[in-house]
């Protein structure tokens, strides 16, 4: 037994996913990317195997704080940069979200939030072009499959490498990649307002999500199964509840049949197609 | 005599028969200038693996101009290449082709689709139905496409037939990667399937597998050859693409067969009684 169930052999998930990388992008004649770098460890581990595939001078990081951001936040993503070498970039939402907030007056966090997510992935598709290289995800597995993600910001991207991993393998890869120890250790943060932590938004830990999670998903453990297991059963429920109600966000658009042929029922291609 | 076997270990482009033909005989000069004799490709190695949709836009006839360009290269030296066959019947199939000396040898159609988890090859393809041996000059081949190896009577059909060198291409996925093992879990899962047939048949078990990604789906390569006793003769220990070149003895199956005569004590005769009441039970 490893000191933990869902422990990864970091060196064969880096060589794994650093070929998928380039492996994917050079199918469709690119040799670069970027991704947004928000000081957290998510971005740092994806920043870290592009770097890795693409080489530094090939890997964009794009800083993209708004004002209420945490000054701490983007420190912590410039040590990322320096230490990884990539090209670093800071472009502020500011001015783009407030055009929005502030005319149409949203107070709600939550939509708050997910504008200044939505704003990043503009500035992230928009920079794609003029860069010549792919959007790199960073969305976790545990993330995705809480929903504790926007849909259209955060969680788009050409290319994820780590969204088949919990956030404990995450942060195992992490310290493989020897990424520096103030953002491995931090507390989670989405950074929509100060002092915000995942955790306490979720209302449980990530070590716990992790655990029931990979039971659930990669061990097809029912609710009474994962109650035996010693979880209790109202955090199953809930965890069971999230994961259904947010599979939208991890699927494209409904398209309503209508003709014999049609997009993603039955119009089968991969994006592979050809390549 | 030994034959010189050389393993291409590729990364096919999905559905593109120019790129992979080109990727074909590039690997067929190659094979020629190592001085091999026998030439494995993987498990739809002209076509690419999860082609859906571009299964039957890619499918191809036993006479169609891209196999008689393989089968005109086939002098001297054997091919083994994977892909879709397209039946007089109009029936596609998961198939292999063995071209020697600028004949078609031999074309195994994939009995066991696999359609479970990621795979859903029975939606896209029809199931080949027997096990054939193919009488090569380099001995008697028995042909196993990836799933065809899960299933035990498979190989144990081809071992009453008299098989000598399982040829066993696959497009099997990279996965498993806790640390509760070393390498991973699906590539360790092979060597001992390919171990286990070996040593329960005596005979050579020969593993192509391709290498590259689909859509975040990468395959794990690690190509490698058993001998008749269970023993990893040839490794390419690799998710990159690759040669692997090696040497399979025939005279190693008789001296495998003397020690364990596990082919001669075979009692096939009481498997048949008993599928016989398993598949028909007495009422």
């Amino acid at each position: 037994m490893t000191a933990h169930q869902l422990d990864i052999q970091a060196d064969l998930v880096e060589e794994v996913l650093v070929r998928f990388l380039r492996s994917e992008a050079g199918k469709f004649g690119f040799s670069r990317c970027l991704l947004g770098l928000s000081g957290g460890i998510d971005s740092a581990v994806a920043a870290g195997l592009a770097v890795r595939a693409f080489g530094p001078e090939n890997v964009l990081g794009v800083m993209m704080p708004y004002r209420t951001s945490d000054p701490a936040s983007e420190r912590d993503a410039l040590e990322v940069a320096e230490k990884l070498g990539l090209i670093g970039r800071k472009v502020d939402i500011s001015p783009m979200a407030d055009g929005y907030l502030q005319a149409e007056d949203v107070q709600d966090r939550m939509r708050r939030g997910n504008v200044m997510a939505r704003c990043r992935m503009i500035v992230l598709y928009d920079l794609s072009v003029e860069w010549g290289g792919l959007v790199i995800g960073t969305s976790n597995k545990t993330e995705a499959l809480l929903g504790y993600s926007t849909q259209f910001g955060d969680y788009a991207s050409a290319l994820n490498p780590i969204g088949d991993l919990y956030k404990h393998q995450v942060r195992q890869l992490a310290r493989h990649l020897d990424l520096p120890a103030s953002v491995i250790e931090k507390a989670p943060s989405a950074d929509l307002f100060a002092g915000q932590t995942d955790e306490q938004e979720l209302g449980f830990t990530y070590e716990q999500a992790d655990r029931l999670l990979y039971l659930l998903v990669d061990e097809r453990y029912d609710e009474a199964q994962l109650v035996e297991a010693g979880f209790e059963r109202d955090f199953v429920a809930k965890v069971v509840q999230r994961v259904a109600a947010n599979q939208y966000k991890r699927l494209p658009p409904i398209i309503a049949k209508l003709s014999s042929r049609t997009i993603n029922h039955d119009f089968r291609y991969l994006r592979s197609w050809g390549r | 005599m030994p034959t010189k076997i050389q393993i291409a270990q590729i990364d096919p482009a999905l559905g593109n028969l120019d790129a992979n033909l080109g990727l074909h005989r590039t690997e067929i000069t190659a094979a020629r200038e190592s001085g091999a004799e026998m030439l494995l490709f993987p498990e739809l190695s002209l076509t690419g693996y999860f082609l859906k949709d571009q299964t039957a836009e890619v499918a191809l006839e036993r006479d169609s101009e891209e196999l008689e360009a393989i089968r005109e290269q086939s002098k001297e030296l054997t091919i083994g290449v994977g892909f879709v066959e397209r039946a007089p019947d109009g029936r596609l199939y998961n198939a292999y082709a063995i071209f020697e000396d600028q004949q078609l040898l031999h074309v195994h159609r994939k009995v066991h689709l696999v359609t479970y988890g990621m795979f859903e090859e029975s939606r896209d393809f029809a199931a080949g139905d027997h096990f054939e041996v193919a009488q090569s000059k380099h001995g008697k081949l028995g042909v196993l496409i990836c799933e065809d190896l899960w299933h035990a009577p498979s190989s144990w059909l081809y071992f009453l037939k008299g098989v000598e060198i399982f040829l066993v291409p696959s497009a099997g996925p990279a996965r498993g990667v806790s640390a509760e093992h070393a390498g991973l879990g699906s590539q360790n899962t092979w060597s001992n399937l390919l171990t286990s047939t070996s040593t329960l048949s005596q005979s050579w078990s020969i593993y192509i597998n391709r290498v590259g990604c689909e859509d975040g789906i990468t395959f794990a390569g690690g190509s490698q050859a058993i001998d008749p006793f269970g023993a990893q003769v040839a490794d390419l220990d690799s998710l990159g693409s690759g040669r692997l070149t090696f040497e399979v003895d025939l005279r190693a199956c008789e001296r495998a067969r003397i020690q364990t005569p596990l082919r001669r004590d075979e009692k096939p005769w009481l498997v048949l009684r008993d599928l016989q009441h398993i598949v028909d039970p007495p009422r």
